[in-house]
């Protein structure tokens, strides 16, 4: 591979940090460069030297509104294509999604049967991460279980476990307060970050470090169990271990990343392959492009969602309008980056 | 000399009666052991066997007086490189990429193969004669380059035994002689090779020892030309084999006979 590649592959890495700066511009409440750059010298003087920190308007709309958001979105891009492009590869499909293992009907519910109970806000996150996890924890035990072995077997219980908690999230519906909790549930499974706030980013924070930096060095080993599992132990790999972790991990940061955003789809599917096109396969390259053009991808998406209409549009919604036609025209380029 | 591979009454089950059992052959460094046999003879899942991918129901492989049992998949894979009928990769991994997916137990479980790696793999490909094709993606390669390639990454795991399942079974006559003569080449650098294959002939071809696996027992095994007879042949495979020497060619062939 040429220098020049890779030179042109690294200026993508700077891309989130250029969409943050441009991020925080963007809004329905006008802020000129002169206020943004007079706001963050006194945000990073109080920061360090303990200056008083700015009440101005400006200071709370970029700093305690907009920049939590813009935190979130690149953090949960990040998360749901990390987990989409881990799990493409250990389940051998390109056309597999974070929520393979029903994790985002586990989380949905979870919220769901939260908003119903409790309408608490931080019940409900911890709910959706909860369910998550225990989506995914019935989908493997079911697998392991099973007498087939393989991924197919996982697939299939992800299939099961998935549709036992969409139904159970429309019973849901059906028993709540069509005035008030149903319309909450609704919204909440449409996704959104408008109301995110940094306490939040620090809940998922650590579940998302953690899940990612696991991933981030055992990339190259998906690599190996995207061959399949006869040719992973042939070289020497203890597949079901590694596939076990792999998939715990890339299950903690969805469901950590779903609990805050709602169920958000594409994202996890369209980022990995968008990632291969620039990269090529190999995870040692194509995993850390995932988190830089999912966190990409999924800011700008916000600030469509809270900028081309005078109310919010949902983000679940935005992230299909604008990567279902995207994934068809990478279709028709055909240079999709598997066979 | 020290034996390299010792089978010592293998045996393998699915659950439903045995595929094979009480199957024992040695073999000595830099020795080519063609294993014959009717489809569904259990050739492939002795190979397996062998390797560790499968476990068997009973007896035991050692290398280099090694019990491979003790050894674990990672130590197993140091020492026995694998090459499968056929793979198939679903992400167009470049040649070069797929290679160092051999370099996989060497490396600790979070590390990336690094530029020692990258050496190797080019070296395995330069043995095998694909150094040109490093940066192709190895699904477009023909069906003699792929079994090269998968023969290169073995390689790379520096293995001193390499077990081939049917290494010739989807090639045309010219890539067939090329993998033969491959598998001969590195028997001559003292590898130790294992190989299925359903052509008898190709035994005379490269094979130093021959065995014969039907009806789940090893038949036969032994010298290629007290293995490779019309009438063992004949009784593996159901039909007339002929075995004859060609004068000129100062070497046996085995032909299939009708009726």
């Amino acid at each position: 591979m040429s220098d020049y590649r890779y030179n042109r592959t690294a200026l993508v890495y700077l891309l989130p940090i250029a969409l943050l700066v441009i991020s925080l511009f963007v809004g329905r409440y006008q802020t000129p460069m002169s206020a943004v750059v007079d706001e963050s010298v006194k945000m990073f003087s109080s920061l360090l030297f303990g200056t008083p920190a700015s009440v101005s308007t400006q200071h709370t709309v970029l700093f305690n509104i907009r920049l939590p958001r813009i935190l979130a979105a690149l953090l949960v891009g990040a998360a749901l294509s990390t987990a989409g492009v881990s799990f493409q590869g250990i389940f051998r499909n390109p056309l597999v999604s974070p929520y393979i293992l029903g994790v985002g009907a586990g989380a949905g519910f979870g919220a769901c049967l939260a908003i119903l109970l409790w309408d608490n806000y931080l019940l409900i996150q911890l709910m959706a991460f909860a369910f998550g996890l225990l989506a995914m924890f019935i989908a493997i035990s079911m697998g392991k279980a099973s007498k087939g072995a393989g991924t197919l077997v996982f697939v299939l219980s992800g299939i099961i476990v998935g549709s036992i908690f969409t139904a159970l999230t429309s019973l849901v519906k059906y028993v709540a307060d069509p005035y008030d909790e149903l319309p909450a549930i609704v919204f909440w499974l449409m996704g959104s970050l408008a109301t995110v706030r940094y306490g939040d980013l620090l809940y998922i924070l650590f579940p998302m470090f953690i899940g990612t930096v696991v991933l981030f060095f055992l990339r190259w080993r998906i690599n190996i169990l995207s061959l399949g599992d006869e040719e992973a132990k042939a070289l020497g790999m203890d597949v079901e271990k590694v596939r076990l972790i792999i998939i715990i991990c890339a299950t903690l940061i969805t469901s950590a990343a779903v609990s805050i955003s709602g169920v958000i789809g594409w994202v996890g599917l369209v980022v990995p392959h968008i990632s291969r096109m620039i990269v090529g396969p190999n995870y040692s390259r194509l995993l850390p492009m995932s988190i830089v053009i999912g966190a990409s991808f999924m800011l700008l998406v916000d600030d469509l969602s809270r900028t081309v209409a005078a109310t919010e549009i949902p983000l679940g919604i935005l992230t299909s309008l604008v990567g279902a036609p995207l994934f068809a025209y990478l279709i028709r380029r055909g240079r999709m980056g598997w066979n | 000399m020290e034996l390299m591979l010792e089978v010592e009454s293998l045996a393998f089950s699915y659950g439903n009666g045995p595929v094979f059992e009480n199957v024992s052959f040695s073999l000595k460094k830099g020795a080519v052991m063609c294993i014959l046999g009717p489809n569904g003879a259990g050739k492939s899942t002795l190979i397996k066997c062998i390797a560790g991918i499968l476990k068997p129901a009973a007896g035991s492989v050692r290398i280099l007086g090694e019990d491979t049992a003790s050894l674990g998949v990672r130590g197993i894979a140091r020492r026995i490189g694998y090459v499968p009928q056929q793979n198939e990769v679903v992400f167009p991994f470049t040649v070069l990429d797929f290679v160092i997916m051999g370099r996989a137990p060497h490396l600790s479980m979070f590390a990336s193969p690094g530029e020692e790696d990258m050496e190797i793999a080019r070296e395995s490909l330069a043995v095998v004669g694909l150094s040109d094709l490093a940066e192709r993606p190895v699904a477009s390669l023909s069906g003699g380059q792929s079994q090269m390639v998968l023969i290169a990454r073995a390689l790379v795991q520096k293995p001193s035994l390499l077990l081939l399942d049917e290494p010739t079974s989807h090639l045309d006559f010219g890539n067939q002689i090329l993998v033969l003569e491959t598998v001969q080449r590195l028997a001559s650098l003292g590898m130790s090779i294992v190989m299925n294959t359903h052509m008898p002939d190709h035994a005379f071809l490269v094979g130093s020892r021959a065995a014969a696996l039907t009806g789940g027992r090893l038949v036969a095994v032994g010298e290629v030309e007290t293995v490779v007879t019309s009438k063992m042949m004949s009784s593996v495979y159901g039909v007339n084999v002929a075995v004859r020497e060609i004068e000129d060619m100062k070497r046996k062939v085995c032909l299939p006979l009708r009726g």
